[in-house]
Formats: C-alpha cells, structure tokens, sequence
C-alpha cells in the first residue's frame, strides 16, 4: 500500500514539474484573444490540435 | 524488477482493493475545485470547463471500469459482448448529437476527419496489437495511470514519445498512398449519414451478438454500469464538442508534451518538420499546454481517476523485467501507431465514428484484426 502510494506520487509530482516548467517556459497568456466558453454561437472557427490533424 | 498491475482475469482488467473511508476524497475534491479556479483565473474559462469535463470523463471511465481494451478482449477470449455493446451505444448516443450539430454549425464545429491511408492502415493494425500487451489504449492508458497502475504509469511517457515520433514521421508514411479524408455529413447529408452510421452500429453488434450466441450463450449482452457509463461518456464527447468545437481527443496531447520537451532540450527543430512546422502546432508549441484543449482533457481525466482511487485502491499481481520491457516497447509503439492512425480509440473510433469520418470505421476494423493477434500475443507474454 505505501509503495503504490509512493508511485502515484512520484508519477503526480513529475506532472506538476512538466506542467510548472511548460508554465514558466511558454508565451503569456493573452486575455484579450480569450476563446468564448461555448465554441457553438461564437463565430469563432475551432484551431486547437487534433489526432486526425495532418 | 518487480510491479503490479491488473490481472486479466478480472472483467475489466483491473482488481479493485479495500475501499477507503470517505474522507480521503476530501483533500483531491478540494485540489480539482482549487485547478478549476486556476485555470478559469490564469488561463480561460473554456479550459476550465474542458477540464472539469475531463474530470468527468475520468471518473466514468475508472468508476465503471470502462476499458475499450478490455472489451474487445472479454469479445475475442470470452465470448463477452457486453463491453462491446456498451461502447456501440456509446457511439450510437455521440453521433445522434454531434452529427446534426456538425451539420448545423459547419464554421464552429470539426469533425475528426483523418484520411484513409496506408499510413492508416498499418497504424491501426499495430495499435489494435499493442494496445492488449500495454493494457490500455488512449483513454485506457491515461485513466489506469490515474488510478495508479504502475503499467500504465510506465507507459504514459513511451506512449507520449510515441506520439511525437509518429507525428514526426506522419507525412513520410502518408506519401505512401493517401486520399482526402471522407465526411459522411458532407457527402450524404446529416440525416442519411446518421442512418449509415447506424446501420454500421447495428451490423457490428449484430455480429458481436452471433458471435458471443456461439460461446454457448452464457454471456449477458447489456451490462447496466457499462451501458450506463457509456452514455455518460457520450454525453461529456458532446460536451467537448460543444465546448472546445473539436471532438474529444487524447493522443494530440501526448505527442505535444513529448515534442515541447525535445525542442527545449535542442534536439529537435519543429520549423523543419511538416507537421509540427504547421502554424497551429507552431503556436501549440509557443503557448503552456495549459491551452491545448486535448491535454486539458487529459488531465481532467487522470485527475478524475485519481479522485476514484482514493476510495478504491487497485491491487495486482508482480510482473518481472521481461514482461515489463513488453509493455513499454508495446506503449511506445502504442503511441507512434495512434498518430499514424489519426487518432486512438477516442480521437478515431469514437470521434471519428461519431462525428461522421470514414476513418474511424476503418480504424476499427483494423484495430480489431491486430488485436486479434494481440489477444493471444499478450497471452504469451503473461501480461
């Protein structure tokens, strides 16, 4: 039991390591270009990444 | 080298422990609350809402025990169509609301179109191999990482360098022969493409069934927590759609982790490379991933399964060093193969089925015939 405790840990505490690194490494994020909360109604065409992107 | 994970005899490929007294949710309850403001405040109200949307999904996913993996398992070993049955009305319940969605706001909403491809073809069928040695496909791996699954926490981060590599190499493997992607909302309409996509559902569960009557009909077709649980995930895939304007997607996410770490390290240069030179993945690449809507998803979703653990610990069985190296080859080949394949279980099949792609029908059916190979491969190996 410790040691699965210990494991998910260690997997979470590497997370946040990748996460605060990207975090301080990366562009600000820019509130003016704030994406609406809802894509449908917005006008706004969607541009994140997908898995079928080529 | 000694682990555990979940032994296959367990319907759902994990062994659930001694549950834990109530209040040991408290603490990751208040920890999600605290994510969601954070993100709401420091970065957008959309992703906070994807994320929670993640959190959902991960807590469907490991409440019920909802493996894509170990369905088409219990199918091939079995003669079980529940798990099966319950991912085909999980299909059937995503596109009666995405299709006509899509139909109605073609400049809001994407579909997962990927195109079909040899490069599809060959991904697919090594996806539907590997994805039963590493126990887990997309979603498979990143919520039994949530619960704490040593398997598929080691494989999480082969399976992100998979993803990375794939992508890498993507158009080599498409220049070996591609057509443009197929939309059934686009070439039939919404209504006649949604009648296609159910009679396709129909003809696999009609299948599934004959198939599981011949193992003597001892099997049940209806498994109420799956069922349940997959229209619940039906319901948040809609979600995401509405939300986010692209489907629910996974493997995206990983391949980004994976290729932010290379390029900071200097070994790799994204501006040469056809995909990753492409200005969105450009742009994907400057901004935290904290705005990349597949890996807030992600997230969500090991945040969700790690909120179920906490009252119910998975137990499992040792596995030795060359049973490990099997499975973090498998995870690495798992996550190349998923970007050649435009997607994994979620971002082909379920996304792809849902929103309408000829992909995502090819996907399955050749991600079917490699694990039908990987069944017994994974037999073989112990695992």
């Amino acid at each position: 039991m410790r040691s699965r405790i210990s494991a998910i840990a260690a997997f979470w505490a590497a997370l946040i390591v990748f996460f605060a690194w990207d975090w301080a490494h990366s562009s600000p994020v820019n509130h003016r270009k704030e994406p609406a909360i809802i894509a449908i109604g917005s006008g706004q065409a969607p541009s994140g990444g997908h898995c079928s992107a080529f | 080298m000694q682990a555990t994970y979940p032994p296959s005899a367990s319907p759902a490929g994990v062994s659930p422990g001694a549950a834990a007294p109530a209040g040991t949710r408290w603490p990751l309850t208040l920890a999600i609350v605290a994510a969601v403001l954070a993100l709401a405040w420091f970065v957008t109200v959309r992703q906070a809402v994807l994320f929670l949307i993640g959190v959902g999904m991960g807590g469907l996913l490991a409440g019920a025990r909802f493996g894509f993996t170990t369905g088409w398992r219990r199918l091939i070993e079995a003669r079980d169509a529940s798990g099966v049955f319950a991912q085909i009305i999980l299909l059937a319940v995503a596109a009666a609301i995405s299709i006509p969605l899509l139909s109605s706001f073609p400049a809001e909403l994407s579909a997962a179109l990927g195109p079909p491809s040899v490069s599809l073809l060959v991904g697919a069928f090594v996806f539907g191999i590997t994805m039963q040695i590493a126990d887990g496909c997309g979603s498979g791996t990143l919520y039994k990482a949530g619960l704490g699954i040593p398997l598929n926490m080691g494989v999480l981060p082969l399976f992100a360098l998979g993803s990375f590599l794939g992508s890498v190499h993507l158009h080599d493997w498409l220049s070996l022969g591609a057509i443009a992607p197929v939309s059934l909302v686009r070439e039939l309409g919404s209504a006649k493409a949604l009648a296609a996509t159910f009679a396709g559902l129909a003809a696999v569960g009609a299948a599934a069934w004959l198939w599981s009557r011949k193992g003597g009909g001892a099997s049940r077709l209806w498994n109420r927590k799956l069922v349940l649980a997959g229209i619940g995930l039906a319901l948040l895939a809609a979600a995401n759609l509405v939300v986010a304007g692209q489907p629910w997607g996974v493997v995206y996410g990983f391949g980004l982790w994976a290729a932010k770490l290379a390029t900071a390290a200097g070994a790799f240069d994204p501006g040469s490379n056809a995909f990753w030179g492409q200005a969105g993945n450009l742009r994907a690449l400057d901004q935290s991933v904290f705005l990349d809507v597949t890996s807030i998803t992600n997230i969500g979703i090991m945040a969700g399964a790690l909120w179920i653990s906490a009252r119910r610990p998975v137990e499992g069985k040792p596995l030795r060093a060359g049973q490990w190296a099997a499975v973090l080859v498998a995870g690495f080949l798992l996550g190349y193969s998923s970007r050649l394949a435009f997607g994994c279980n979620v971002g082909a099949m379920v996304s792809g089925i849902s929103t309408g792609s000829l992909h995502g029908w090819i996907w399955v059916a050749l991600a079917f015939a490699g694990s039908l190979i990987g069944v017994p491969l994974r037999r073989r190996l112990g695992v």
